[in-house]
């Protein structure tokens, strides 16, 4: 090792050369190793070739099988020697090879010699080392060694053998629990570390046991712990045993004196530990968090940037629950707005924001834009989040608060940034009406020149619906028109949708509307040309101004119900032909999950030829399935297939459930069988059905099932017709009968004869809600008002006693089959009314909006009002039947 | 083994220890938690982290940083860049006692020689020192002269003198070279 002459910093090319460790290459270190084998070490030589090696490791170089097995050999050899040095480098290495199990033999005599040695040091590292390589079966032979170890006088060997068996919990926790007498004897030991690793360990190994958590602590918080790292555990488990204690009652909360005393500790780590514990505490009173805060507000002008980062971080998060506690620091915390590390700075800012007053709003705002231009990204969102809480909170504050957004929008800043303040600008828009139209200019000024397309296009779909209702939505037209012209091809179509639905709204803008979007024909981009010239038929723009249709409205405004998935399949599976592709075609259902695919697979047994493949998951494959079998093939459309409904007890030995599929003019139950006995094959199989409570229903078709072997499931179908378009409603009693065989298990040869069985299921109805599918709305108001009242109906409803309001209102969407809208579903506790909003289809492709008014009368009775609206009022009436029958 | 990272209310435990030069090459690391399971995750880990931090000045008291969700305390002298990496409801001043634990060791160690060419041709006194600081994530000892001293006793190889020297003597020598660098 050749030290160059040259100090540092002179010659910077020079760098390079000084390690050692240039050039350095597998290959040849792995041949150097072989000195490990010379009958004469020499130890120097040896422990450079293992930092050799350990470097290699060190950076990212992996020895294969091979190469780590004859290393480990060599490395075994070097125990013969008898220098420290080198001893200390071979425990090191066996640590990083970490050799399997048949290795670990080989040294295992070597370091139980060394545990049981004279020397600590030798003892200590070879706790260490065979508790890391070591397995179970040996670790009860060395048992005895280690509980020694453990109250060894000497505080390394007691640590290694803590610290080892804080490891070997994890992996024996009965061996290790054993030890509970020593380790405790530890805890009390005079030396720091073993005091601490003694403690943590004493804590493992009681941590399922809240008596015992609470005895220790109890206990040891009368104090007999010296050391700091010790103490910081015990405020752990102190707080962890308040926050397990039923009693919350601030008043007498146990051990709350131990922590508060702990702040006058003098080591900064454990006042810290406990000033963080107290706030943390489960309803923490002001009282209890004033002398908490105290100490953190001390730490805010420390000189160590760790401690200050440690106060404002622990401040910051008291101030989302106890903004007025943390008040008195805003002071400190202000003046830590200009720290050199930028984490304390942004700390410091996001918790004055959340403390900060109406008052301080504006000097705040000043201080944060200074700052705002020398923190990284990721650090301003946070800032921007901040920011826009306070504009909620303090709504008079917009403008203010709206100019900074608009400002850092202007400045430099990646996407991830960028958007955040979008987002925000658009929530306030949203929320605080008086900031709409500024909040709108901003946004209309940040696209002039924005380099995101995403963010562009968002924006604009944003104007197109927020724009046309302001004052003057004239003014944003040039800025919208100005992206057609100057924007790569996705902006300039969004542009022109912006633009139809500005042409939509405001009927007085519509002719210079259609003059700008005909100059968009000659775009030379095929969806921009499509958009406009699809935008000037829909709205009209060849003849004369005409007010626009709500159709039309519909269209441009009107979200797509469909799941996007759904609709994907239903193109790829549409043949160009003379009848045009129906939108109503499409499934609207994603969650059906038959039962049988959440049984486990994979135990099939494969003697039995090719078991029939599994029912299909999706409405789509639903359909295919159904369309395959012939008999059904000319029913027409899938309305709705239910979810699966179980015609068997669970553990039975024939699991039954059925799928309802609803027609048009037709039903179709499914039956999914599964045979759960190792020992029958199933042939034949069939569900006699008596449909003699469901007059309305005729039995045209069945499909039964050639074969059931063992835990594969099969299906079996039975077809009713029924009065086309009307939601007929009836009983179903089913008798599953087969043929069964009996199979040999060990062979899976089933006998040829077999004998004819019935089983009964329990009975099936077909419901009204079997004729609604739930599809929701994105925006019911829009959805409802836009429907109009023409064929609405309304009417009241008492329910009766009910356990509480939201078992009504559970009762009710079960019934009606239909899907919630906005979150309706969800009643507040303890509330005395509420309002649940639903939408479906109903049979026929009627769109229905059901409007639902709980109210408790009474104690339990529930009353309720019902509004219906829809395409047809035999639908509304419909509904209001369901509801008066159900 | 991970669960030492998983509880919250059990032990501190320490991810990460990275000492990396002034181009945010490694000269040493260990990794404890296995967060970073492949090589290539803790390469992109380190070099992140480097470029984060590499406009701070860590040089008098060490820095802290939230990483990935994670703290960080660095502390940098010379070309060298010290790292310690704990769970973002890790105590920081426990961390913190760490790493100064860990650099003072080692400038104990190299007679406050503390550069990069020194470090790495003390390469074995720095692996040593991370064997002595943390076990597995569980901290093990944070004193500097006790650390100094267990890793001392070991490896004076280098002159004969030296490994003659019992335990007390180079503890002695140890505490001579601290209190010359706090006088400085």
């Amino acid at each position: 090792m050749a030290q160059p002459l040259v100090k540092k910093d002179d010659d910077r090319d020079d760098e390079a050369d000084y390690s050692p460790f240039l050039g350095i290459e597998k290959g040849a270190v792995l041949q150097e190793a072989r000195v490990f084998n010379d009958p004469q070490l020499d130890p120097r030589r040896c422990s450079q070739v293992i930092t050799k090696l350990l470097y290699l490791l060190n950076q990212g170089e992996t020895f294969t099988k091979v190469e780590a097995t004859e290393v480990f050999f060599a490395v075994t050899k070097l125990f013969q020697s008898k220098d420290i040095g080198l001893r200390r480098m071979v425990y090191v290495m066996i640590k990083e090879l970490s050799p399997s199990a048949d290795e670990v033999i080989i040294v295992t005599s070597s370091l139980m010699k060394d545990m049981t040695s004279k020397t600590d040091m030798y003892r200590a590292n070879a706790i260490r080392v065979l508790c890391r390589i070591t397995d179970g079966t040996l670790l009860t032979q060395i048992e005895r060694y280690l509980k020694q170890a453990i109250v060894d006088k000497n505080p390394v060997v007691a640590s290694a053998a803590l610290v080892s068996g804080i490891h070997l919990l994890q992996t024996n926790p009965e061996i290790v629990k054993r030890w509970s007498n020593e380790v405790q004897e530890a805890v009390q030991s005079r030396a720091a570390l073993v005091q601490f690793h003694a403690l943590a360990l004493l804590h493992q190994i009681r941590q399922n046991d809240r008596l015992a958590v609470n005895k220790l602590v109890s206990s040891l918080t009368k104090g007999s712990v010296r050391s700091p790292l010790a103490q910081c555990l015990l405020i752990r488990y102190t707080s962890q045993v308040i926050r397990e204690s039923a009693n919350t009652q601030a008043a007498d909360r146990p051990f709350y004196d131990f922590l508060e005393g702990c702040l006058r500790h003098k080591a900064e780590m454990v006042i810290f530990e406990a000033a963080r514990a107290i706030t943390e505490l489960n309803c923490v009173t002001t009282r209890e968090l004033t002398p908490a805060i105290t100490v953190l507000q001390l730490f805010l002008s420390s000189s160590k940037p760790v401690l200050r980062f440690a106060a404002v971080r622990t401040l910051n998060k008291v101030a989302m629950t106890h903004p007025m506690a943390v008040t008195n620091c805003n002071i400190d915390m202000e003046s830590l707005i200009s720290d050199q590390n930028r984490s304390i700075a942004t700390l410091a800012i996001t918790t004055l924001l959340k403390t900060g007053n109406e008052s301080s709003v504006d000097r705040l705002m000043k201080q944060i834009t200074n700052f705002m231009s020398d923190i990284a990204d990721e650090f301003k969102i946070v800032v921007v989040e901040a920011i826009r809480s306070l504009c909620l909170k303090f709504p008079l504050k917009h403008r203010s608060l709206m100019n900074f957004l608009s400002n850092i929008l202007r400045e430099e800043g990646g996407f991830d940034y960028k958007k955040a303040i979008v987002d925000s600008i658009v929530i306030l828009i949203r929320d605080i009406p008086e900031a709409k139209e500024t909040g709108l200019l901003h946004l209309c000024e940040f696209i002039e020149d924005c380099e995101f397309t995403y963010l562009s296009t968002q924006i604009l779909h944003f104007l197109g619906i927020e724009g046309p209702k302001t004052s003057d939505p004239s003014k944003y037209i040039r800025y919208i028109y100005n992206r057609v012209h100057l924007e790569n091809a996705t902006v300039r179509a969004a542009a022109v949708s912006t633009l139809a639905k500005f042409g939509a709204m405001v009927d007085t803008l519509k002719p210079r509307i259609f003059v700008l979007l005909r100059r968009c024909l000659f775009d030379n981009d095929d969806e921009v040309r499509d958009r406009a010239t699809l935008y000037l038929n829909t709205l009209g723009g060849d003849g004369a101004v005409v007010q626009t249709g709500e159709d039309v409205k519909e269209f441009l405004f009107g979200s797509l119900d469909i799941p996007l998935v759904n609709l994907e399949n239903s193109l790829k599976n549409y043949e160009p032909s003379e009848e045009s592709f129906d939108i109503y075609s499409v499934p609207r259902e994603v969650k059906t999950q038959p039962l049988a695919e959440k049984k486990a697979p994979g135990k099939k047994p494969t003697g039995l030829g090719a078991p029939p493949a599994g029912p299909p998951s999706t409405v789509d494959a639903y359909e295919k399935l159904l369309s395959s079998i012939p008999e059904f093939a000319n029913f027409g459309k899938l309305f709705k297939s239910s979810a699966p409904v179980e015609l068997t007890e669970a553990e039975t030995e024939y699991a039954v459930n059925v799928v309802k599929h609803i027609f048009d003019g037709h039903v179709v139950f499914q039956y999914n069988c599964t045979n759960t006995i190792p020992e029958q094959l199933l042939e034949n199989v069939t569900v006699i059905v008596d449909a003699s409570e469901a007059e309305e229903f005729a039995e045209v078709a069945s499909k039964p099932l050639r074969s059931l072997p063992y835990d594969s499931p099969g299906q079996t179908f039975v077809a009713f017709e029924k009065p086309e378009g009307t939601p007929a409603i009836g009983k179903f009693s089913n008798m599953l009968r087969f043929i069964v065989k009996e199979v040999d298990p060990s062979t899976g040869e089933a006998e040829d004869d077999g004998v004819e069985d019935e089983y009964q299921l329990e009975e099936l109805e077909v419901v009204a809600a079997d004729y609604i599918l739930k599809v929701g709305v994105s925006n019911f108001r829009n959805a409802w008002e836009s429907m109009g009242a023409d064929c609405e109906r309304i009417d009241e409803y008492g329910l009766g006693p009910r356990e509480s309001l939201a078992e009504a209102v559970n009762a009710v969407i079960d019934l009606l089959g239909m899907q919630p809208c906005e979150g309706t579903e969800v009643v507040p506790n303890n509330s005395r009314s509420h309002t649940c909003l639903l939408s479906g289809v109903y049979i026929g492709n009627v769109k229905v909006l059901v409007r639902l008014q709980f109210g408790l009368d009474g104690p339990k009775d529930v009353a309720m009002k019902l509004a219906v609206r829809s395409e047809d009022e035999s639908v509304s009436d419909a509904i209001h039947e369901i509801v008066a029958s159900g | 083994m991970s669960t030492l990272f998983l509880s919250k209310n059990s032990c501190p435990a320490v991810k990460n220890i990275l000492i990396l030069d002034s181009d945010g090459k490694r000269v040493a690391v260990k990794y404890y938690s296995d967060e970073w399971p492949t090589h290539s995750a803790k390469l992109s880990f380190e070099k992140s982290l480097f470029a984060r931090t590499l406009k701070s000045n860590a040089r008098t008291e060490a820095e802290i940083t939230m990483f990935d969700s994670n703290i960080v305390i660095y502390k940098f002298v010379q070309d060298l860049h010290f790292f310690i990496t704990g769970g973002d409801d890790e105590n920081e001043l426990v961390l913190a006692t760490v790493l100064q634990g860990l650099f003072d060791a080692i400038s104990l160690l190299l007679r406050n020689a503390l550069d990069k060419r020194e470090a790495l041709e003390n390469l074995d006194i720095i692996f040593l020192c991370f064997d002595e600081v943390v076990d597995h994530g569980m901290i093990l000892e944070t004193d500097a002269n006790v650390l100094a001293g267990k890793v001392a006793i070991q490896n004076m190889d280098a002159s004969v003198t030296l490994s003659e020297q019992t335990i007390s003597q180079a503890l002695a020598t140890a505490r001579e070279h601290l209190t010359k660098t706090l006088l400085k």
